[in-house]
């Protein structure tokens, strides 16, 4: 960390120690690096959209969510300066949490939602017509 | 926390109280970890909205489709304008380290600027689409639709004016440990914001117009 001495703000009561173990202001060159590779990170799922690139729907979706994920955690350690330290820990522990709530909420939602979507539209199941015709 | 107690009972012994004022310092380290609590409860309003949406999204009731209605070029001038406002925030703090008033209150108004492009642009949007006909209440994907991207909207109108009045509080005080920690909260929830729009192009935007 190239910034450990003009932090004058941080207390001169803790010395330089307020740094060994939150290095979560971040430097030029993290920021720059984080910017660089979210631009790219972009700039690739807009091309694939917008340059019609697979044919299917569904691997362009799987890819574009995938360069998003990768993008989220570009940005997380880049610019949000997440690592397994900051706030002993507890940053971290908070971030897990949240990451298996909204995991398991969304895809418990759409599993469930789409299957009922599913069932419930005669029309996709096998034998719907009959079904609609004996539907009183 | 366990350590401390430890290294509390290990210090009166050595008569050496510094390890764990060093382990576990910082009067706003409370600030800012109660700031990443309320950033990650934020997170799963946006989660419950993306649910939403995920579920509705394809719901047209005979309306719009968001291939009908979605501009990609404008959305990725949007996208550009919010990356850009994030590494600006990112110069600002840098500044800031460096004890840089003037410096730290231009990048910050850089940033606002951004930020105030890329609202007024989605406003133009909205505006648009609602003057198509296409406004909230056409159908159960446009309500979805509004009110993830009018929430995440609204978070960035609240950084900025937030941005605004941390930009007085530093002209007036000065580059002080509370505006330091102000800084620092404002930066977690601008680079916040960012990442969940990530999602809400990908998500909204990229993947909506797909056939």
């Amino acid at each position: 960390m190239s910034e450990h001495h003009n932090h004058s703000g941080h207390g001169a009561d803790h010395g330089h120690h307020a740094h060994d173990d939150h290095a979560d202001h971040g430097s030029l060159k993290s920021y720059a690096v984080g910017f660089l590779l979210s631009v790219i990170l972009t700039a690739i799922p807009f091309w694939l959209v917008m340059g019609k690139v697979f044919d299917k729907s569904n691997v362009t979706a799987f890819v574009i969510l995938g360069f998003a994920a990768v993008q989220i955690v570009v940005h997380m350690i880049y610019f949000l300066h997440m690592n397994t330290r900051s706030e002993g820990g507890w940053s971290m522990l908070a971030l897990i949490f949240t990451v298996v709530l909204v995991f398991i909420v969304l895809t418990g939602s759409i599993w469930v939602m789409y299957h009922l979507n599913h069932n419930m539209m005669p029309s996709m199941a096998p034998g719907a017509a009959q079904q609609m015709h004996e539907m009183p | 926390m366990s350590e401390i107690t430890v290294d509390s009972a290990h210090a009166m012994n050595a008569d050496a109280p510094m390890p764990f004022h060093v382990r576990d310092h910082h009067p706003e380290n409370g600030t800012l970890l109660g700031f990443w609590l309320y950033l990650m409860s934020d997170c799963l309003i946006f989660a419950c909205l993306f649910i939403a949406y995920a579920v509705l999204g394809r719901n047209y009731a005979g309306g719009p489709s968001g291939a009908e209605l979605f501009e990609l070029p404008t959305v990725a001038l949007n996208t550009a304008f919010l990356l850009l406002s994030s590494i600006t925030y990112g110069f600002a703090m840098l500044s800031s380290q460096r004890a840089k008033l003037g410096k730290t209150l231009l990048w910050l108004g850089v940033t606002g600027l951004f930020g105030a492009a890329f609202i007024g642009l989605e406003l133009t949007e909205f505006a648009h689409m609602i003057h198509e006909g296409a406004g909230p209440q056409r159908s159960a994907f446009l309500t979805s639709f509004f009110a993830l991207v009018g929430t995440h909207g609204l978070h960035v109108s609240f950084g900025i004016i937030w941005l605004v009045t941390l930009m007085f509080q530093l002209n007036r005080h000065g580059l002080i440990p509370e505006n330091r920690r102000r800084l620092m909260c404002l930066s977690m929830f601008w680079h916040f914001l960012d990442v969940i729009w990530i999602g809400v192009f990908t998500f909204v935007y990229l993947m909506g117009v797909l056939p």
